[in-house]
């Protein structure tokens, strides 16, 4: 291993770099893009679902679990319809996302203790966004009849003094954005995705215009040849890290709880890693195009499977069983970890040793294999 | 250098699983010569080379080139040789200059570098393209900036495969008169090629065909061999034909 090839290596990547202005401005503005747009777009916690009433009884009681419903954020009455029909035809054409029906008789029924009945009209369609809202619909009613109870009890019960008090508390994310949730997955997914890819291509580019061919009959040993390639990239690779952080933190209030050193730290590891990754790529194909294809069939397990934006407690066990093999998987537990909830390498090692194993194991499968094919 | 050889080969073998590409070659180089390497596809024309270069190792046999044995020292061997691809080998993307000081640092040329890239600029009158892309040169200047690039490091066996593929009369004139003041300087040069009219450039050549040496010599020595043919594109047809 001679540090003056190396150099020499390095140099021309970064010339090779700077002059394919087109690729450099697509590395540094892609992360700060995509932030933007999962960072604003993807809300997975709907509110403000927009709400008709049809309110039969008009009375002093339906107003009140009217007001009940739109006070838990979930539900924002837009307005009041006539008819039962027209309320469903409202959620139909899809001016509202949901609709209260309350019967005609409803505080009669309630002052006479009979059971009355409240319907609410959910647009189940994407079952996630409708989730929360029914779930609030549920909690309001739960309230009410606890309420309803006490009144004809008689028993005395003041606001917030139930026989049994559960209080769920939310910990590192207590407003439950999504957004904070995003921000360290998109460092991961990025980091991945973008590293693959760019890797990939920069050695076959290499082999199709016959320059790989001319570096082999140099001096540059195999390894000094891998270790240029991927040096500016790993560089590249923590500039994007440093954006998307940055950008996190200031435009979406990102908190950064545990120690930067180890987040660069893990994140320096997990570059190796999908490196290593891309070069394996590489050394499969033969034509840019090819390893494009194959850096995409890596991409859609990498966003579905490593818990980015599904929650892997959800998935069928060969589905989370798979997941594992991805580094994405074992990094967005690192991240979320030192970034939400502060905590260090005393709480991710097993993350940080399966890391460790990816970027070993990929580099030396991608060196091996190097080595095979250039004979 | 041994007797003024600058390779030397020896019932060189090279199987690729149950594929004989080479099969027991036996020849050798003078210093100074410019030696063709001949012979149709699948001939184990490149895998001959490869293993000169040290690229690949020999199933058995011996090759010494520039001094090292290419299986024990192949390290040595790729200090010692200058290659050209058919392809060039050339980033297009950068310049003439840039091309230059990456193959030269490369093969560790430092306080040398800046009159060494002078030098090739001048001898394969590359004047004043340094400041160039590579990707937008001519055939002919690109193909004597790959030659440039391969002969900073000063070596003394150079190999040129395909060199003038797809490079225009003039340009191949021009490159040719190049090679020959290279050899009157004391380089050996070893080339493959399908251009017949080259052939007879050679001072010597080897015929190879399916993994042997069918035939080894000076041009005129090699014609002899085979009596029936008035030129050497004959010999090369009719070995090609013994061969399907």
């Amino acid at each position: 291993m001679s540090l003056h090839r190396l150099w020499a290596m390095l140099l021309k990547e970064f010339i090779q770099m700077r002059r394919d202005r087109g690729t450099l401005g697509i590395l540094l503005v892609v992360p700060i893009m995509q932030l933007t747009i999962f960072g604003y777009a993807i809300r997975q916690d709907v509110r403000n679902l927009p709400t008709v009433v049809y309110d039969a009884s008009r009375t002093q009681e339906s107003r009140a679990l009217v007001q009940r419903f739109d006070a838990t954020g979930n539900f924002r009455i837009r307005g009041e319809v006539s008819s039962y029909a027209e309320a469903l035809r409202r959620v139909d054409d899809g001016r509202a996302r949901a609709a209260i029906v309350i019967d005609a008789d409803y505080a009669r029924r309630i002052k006479r203790g009979r059971p009355a009945e409240v319907q609410v009209l959910v647009d189940a369609t994407d079952p996630s966004a409708s989730q929360s809202a029914i779930g609030a619909a549920q909690l309001v009613g739960q309230t009410s009849n606890v309420r309803i109870l006490a009144q004809q009890t008689g028993a005395k019960l003041g606001e917030g003094r139930m026989p049994l008090d559960v209080r769920v508390r939310p910990l590192y994310n207590p407003a439950l954005k999504s957004v904070l949730f995003i921000v360290p997955g998109i460092i991961g997914m990025i980091l991945s995705n973008i590293l693959v890819i760019i890797t990939a291509m920069a050695v076959v580019r290499e082999r199709e215009t016959g320059t790989l061919e001319q570096l082999i009959v140099t001096p540059l040993t195999r390894t000094e040849i891998m270790l240029g390639k991927i040096g500016p990239y790993v560089l590249v690779g923590l500039v994007q890290m440093t954006t998307v952080l940055i950008v996190g933190h200031f435009l979406f209030h990102v908190p950064i709880r545990g120690s930067v050193l180890l987040i660069y730290l893990m994140a320096l590891l997990f570059i190796v890693a999908n490196l290593g990754l891309g070069l394996f790529i590489s050394t499969l194909v033969t034509r840019q195009a090819q390893a494009i294809q194959l850096a995409f069939l890596f991409m859609l397990p990498n966003v579905l499977l490593s818990g980015f934006m599904f929650p892997r407690e959800a998935m069928p066990k060969a589905a989370a069983a798979f997941g594992m093999l991805l580094p994405l998987t074992h990094f967005l537990q690192v991240m979320r970890g030192i970034v939400l909830k502060g905590v260090g390498l005393e709480a991710l090692w097993p993350q940080c040793l399966a890391l460790v194993g990816f970027s070993v194991l990929f580099i030396t499968f991608s060196t091996l294999r190097f080595h095979k094919e250039l004979g | 250098m041994s007797d003024g050889l600058a390779v030397e080969v020896k019932n060189l073998v090279r199987h690729f699983g149950p594929v004989k590409a080479v099969d027991g070659i036996t020849f050798d180089i003078r210093t100074r010569e410019i030696f063709g390497i001949l012979g149709p596809n699948g001939s184990g024309k490149t895998t001959t080379i490869r293993m000169l270069c040290g690229l690949l190792i020999p199933t058995s046999g011996t090759a010494v080139v520039a001094g090292s044995d290419v299986t024990t020292h192949p390290e040595r061997v790729k200090s010692a040789i200058g290659y050209m691809s058919q392809a060039f080998g050339l980033y297009g993307d950068l310049t003439v200059e840039e091309n230059l000081r990456f193959y030269g640092s490369v093969y560790g040329l430092d306080k040398e570098l800046d009159a060494r890239v002078a030098w090739a600029k001048e001898r394969m009158m590359l004047g004043e393209l340094g400041p160039r892309i590579a990707g937008k040169l001519s055939g002919g200047q690109r193909q004597r900036l790959a030659l440039g690039c391969s002969l900073l490091h000063r070596p003394t066996v150079l190999f040129l495969d395909e060199p003038t593929a797809g490079v225009d009369p003039a340009a191949r004139r021009l490159f040719w008169q190049i090679i020959r003041g290279l050899a009157a300087e004391g380089t050996t040069i070893i080339v493959t090629t399908h251009y017949m009219d080259e052939a007879e450039r050679f001072d010597r050549l080897a015929f190879l065909s399916r993994g042997h040496l069918t035939a080894y010599g000076t041009p005129t020595e090699v014609k002899r061999t085979f009596p029936d043919a008035s030129n050497l594109e004959d010999i090369f047809v009719q070995l090609q034909e013994r061969d399907t």
